[in-house]
């Protein structure tokens, strides 16, 4: 079958922020670019985002962007490559300044600068004590943000393709990468999309777990996308539960709150982070704040009537400062979990968050890829940006701020790098191989004929269930085998899943049907490469990996300090190594993680 | 856990099948973990997946959930679902062409967003630094910079309803507002003249349906109101 064809120089699949920092490069640049999402700019998730973005800008205390390095390094236990983090640490200030040109609405000091908080991880010189680094706009960093961003693009004339859904990757014999196949929501027709460069910023997949922070459309469509195309998945099996997610609803608390003063309590009133992080306290790392959660919960001393969330107390602070620093999670508290955090703690548990694993790039935005005896070519024509990708800043575990910061440096990257590319690239468009619109034509073909069958809603709850009871803040080598069988009788479901509206006009269930082979790729990669990682580290900690002597916190270097690479043909498993070499300064090196 | 049956009334056209628009009677079973409205339809969409509604981050930042309440613009996942008279009655936003079922073609609410030029307006050569503003500078942007784009406040006001190609409308006038109390821009001026029409801002006739209907509990009347004085101000 015939279908349109648009053709472009660039094209960007995703309008968060990494999407919409990306398309400012291309639109500046000239370049015919178009960029898809799946709803209106505005409402992609950055906008959730809350407590701020990181930046050494001592704007309140003296700081340095080697101690940010430092702490993402520590943060990352170790799994993160170091060049990439370099890249980004010192590249913050930059970013961020340029945003506040963009007119973004942060809060200020007393001296007119920008407005910065505590954040957990962030520390001064090397380790010693909590710093001033995340630039906030109160409690509404993304959104404010996203909009800053979004309205530089209405200023850049950026050509904007809303409720368009990407489909499949468009991917030639020699693995060039020409473009995507793409649905229009509103009217159900398929187009191709033809480009010398494809930016995926698609965002994450949280919503493979049953509770998550995250919004309904983080389906992974990116990752999806890639894994179908052979490219393959790095390091899925690191999730962040964040600390903070309100019990019940999953609605995000930021750790702002903390940074501001917040405590943590567990039944009885104890600040117990007091014992886990005698230095950090409430402001440790998320994966070590939501471990001790989850272990005062499981030794009985959670609060409430089934004692099973702990208790985040702002109670002490002036009211003043919660109105005008945190208002939104006011506003949340009162909405999600029916209590004034002026006058009453709020109810939290760790929820799922944020991917640190993604498509695979170098810090230059390039998706890179084993060939040959490589384990990292750049796929050319492909990039990739922000929670999709891996690039790898965060290894094992991200800071908080990092990820908007990630967006900003990373989208501004994979933007330049494309430019550079497509601009020095003197050929004409290649022409499509026909094989890969076929692809997307049977899958579309598939739902609209298939009469009996597994229902999405049911799949997609079999597929959170097994994410949660199996791969959650704690993790043990029975549960994940079994998992693994688990996740896998779901994948045979998700091929046949039959939907009853077969209409054209913005049909939503075909949507959800066609996000779902998305979220089940990812919920895949993730079970096996976790049931595969034999140590525990960042946020994957095992039962069979305990503390020892030997081996700190259970992480195994001698094994286990490398990336994993997931394949979907036969759920293939690889490893590459961890760049320890950063760009200028010396390698940080490996040592036992403790706040 | 006790549930009870909730009794909905849902609008319903798919201009693919449908001659005419229908409301549909719809039961489902809601429990205490069902909160909010959108839980609710969440899990009538699992019973009948052709209801088709907008929805994405599920706690009233995005904006996508904008729907008609019984009667009153609200985000289906900020409204209570025990405070709700039933059979619930769900409408798309008003005064704009429907695509289908809850989904409204907001097209023309973009358009005059995108007419007061929304983004901030400075030529000179940027700082190395950012640019300073005061504490009490940045405070004239809070109840401002929050909109969520949601056209709650646009779609409730008679004046949008008759004008909506020359109206800009509570939404767009509030983020206008944003831009002409912004002490970086510099093009406050441009930005009155842009406005200065019959239509595009003096069609506000102080309503207040905008004010009432913002879940964000914004007042985009508050700063029509300012663009009001900003414009006497200039002409004395």
């Amino acid at each position: 079958m015939k279908i349109t064809k648009r053709t472009f120089d660039a094209v960007i699949v995703g309008a968060g922020g990494a999407g919409l920092r990306a398309a400012l490069q291309l639109s500046e640049s000239g370049l015919k670019t178009a960029v898809l999402t799946k709803v209106f700019p505005t409402r992609s998730h950055t906008v959730a985002a809350q407590g701020g973005v990181a930046a050494s800008l001592g704007n309140s205390e003296e700081d340095h962007w080697h101690w940010h390095m430092y702490d993402t390094v520590k943060g990352s236990d170790w799994l993160g490559d170091q060049d990439a983090i370099e890249f980004m640490c010192r590249k913050a200030n930059e970013v961020v300044i340029e945003l506040e040109h963009y007119g973004m609405p942060f809060d200020r000091t007393d001296a007119g600068k920008i407005y910065q908080r505590p954040f957990g991880g962030h520390m001064s010189n090397f380790g010693e004590k909590p710093v001033r680094r995340s630039c906030a706009a109160a409690d509404r960093t993304g959104h404010a943000m996203l909009h800053a961003l979004y309205q530089r693009n209405v200023r850049a004339n950026t050509q904007f393709f809303v409720e368009w859904m990407a489909l499949d990757l468009i991917r030639d014999a020699e693995g060039e990468v020409l473009g995507v196949t793409a649905l229009e929501m509103e009217t159900g027709e398929i187009v191709a999309f033809q480009s010398k460069a494809t930016i995926f910023a698609t965002g994450g997949a949280g919503r493979i777990y049953h509770s998550s922070t995250n919004a309904f459309i983080n389906t992974g469509d990116g990752l999806g996308m890639a894994a179908r195309a052979g490219i393959p998945l790095e390091d899925m099996e690191f999730w962040q539960f964040h600390p903070t997610g309100v019990a019940g609803a999953g609605v995000l608390i930021t750790e702002g709150v903390r940074g501001e003063g917040g405590i943590l309590r567990n039944s009885s009133g104890e600040r117990f982070m007091e014992r886990y992080a005698p230095n950090a306290k409430d402001l440790a790392s998320r994966d070590v704040v939501s471990r001790a959660m989850v272990t005062e919960i499981n030794e009985g001393r959670g609060c409430g009537p089934n004692k099973d969330f702990v208790l985040l107390d702002i109670t002490h602070l002036d009211p003043k400062v919660i109105m005008q620093r945190l208002p939104g999670i006011r506003e949340i508290s009162i909405q999600f979990a029916g209590t004034d955090p002026i006058k009453e703690p709020i109810p939290v548990v760790p929820t799922c968050h944020y991917q640190m694993g993604g498509i695979p790039t170098n810090y230059s935005g390039q998706v890179v890829a084993p060939r040959g005896s490589s384990m990292s070519v750049a796929v050319p024509g492909f990039y990739a940006a922000g929670e999709c990708a891996c690039a790898s800043v965060h290894g094992a575990n991200r800071l908080g701020t990092n990820s908007l910061l990630d967006l900003l440096v990373f989208g501004k990257s994979a933007g330049e790098t494309a430019v550079e590319d497509v601009k020095k690239s003197t050929k004409a468009h290649k022409d499509l191989p026909q094989e890969a619109i076929e692809r997307t034509l049977e899958r579309i073909n598939r739902l609209d004929t298939q009469r009996d069958g597994a229902g999405v809603h049911e799949s997609r709850l079999a597929m959170q269930r097994t994410m949660q009871n199996h791969c959650g803040v704690f993790r043990f080598a029975d549960k994940l085998k079994e998992g693994v069988s688990k996740i896998l009788d779901v994948q045979k479901d998700v091929q046949r899943t039959v939907i009853k509206d077969k209409s054209k006009v913005f049909n939503t269930a075909r949507i959800e049907a066609l996000e779902l082979e998305n979220l089940i790729e990812v919920a895949v990669a993730t079970m096996i490469s976790a049931e595969a990682r034999k140590e525990s580290r960042g946020a994957h900690v095992r039962d069979d990996a305990p503390d020892t002597a030997e081996r700190p916190n259970g992480r195994d270097d001698q094994n286990w300090l490398k990336h994993t690479l997931w394949f979907k043909e036969g759920n293939r498993l690889d490893y590459k190594s961890v760049k320890l070499t950063p760009l200028t300064v010396p390698t940080i090196e490996l040592k036992k993680r403790a706040y | 856990m006790t549930t009870r049956t909730m009794q909905f009334r849902i609008y319903r056209y798919d201009p693919d099948k449908d001659d005419k628009p229908y409301l549909q009677d719809i039961s489902v079973e809601v429990d205490a973990t069902d909160r909010k409205l959108l839980d609710a339809m969440v899990k009538l969409k699992a019973k009948d997946d052709t209801i088709a509604f907008r929805r994405s981050c599920r706690e009233g930042v995005c904006g996508s959930d904008a729907l008609n309440i019984n009667g009153r613009n609200g985000l289906a996942c900020l409204t209570d679902l025990k405070d709700l008279p039933e059979p619930v009655v769900l409408r798309p936003l008003p005064g704009l062409p429907i695509i289908r079922d809850l989904i409204v073609d907001m097209t023309q609410f973009f358009k005059q967003y995108h007419s007061i030029k929304p983004y901030l307006i400075n030529n000179d050569p940027p700082p190395e630094t950012e640019r300073l503003q005061t504490p009490e500078e940045r405070e004239e942007l809070n109840g401002v910079y929050e909109c969520i784009l949601c056209a709650c406040c646009s779609t409730a006001c008679p004046s949008f309803w008759w004008n909506p190609d020359k109206y800009v409308g509570p939404a767009g006038l509030l983020q206008a507002y944003r831009f002409i109390a912004d002490t970086r821009d510099q093009a406050t001026s441009e930005r009155l003249d842009n406005l200065e029409d019959p239509y595009r801002l003096f069609r506000c006739h102080s309503i207040m349906n905008c004010v009432d209907a913002c879940p964000k509990g914004l007042n985009p009347m508050r700063a029509i109101g300012k663009i009001k004085d900003a414009m006497v101000r200039r002409a004395v």
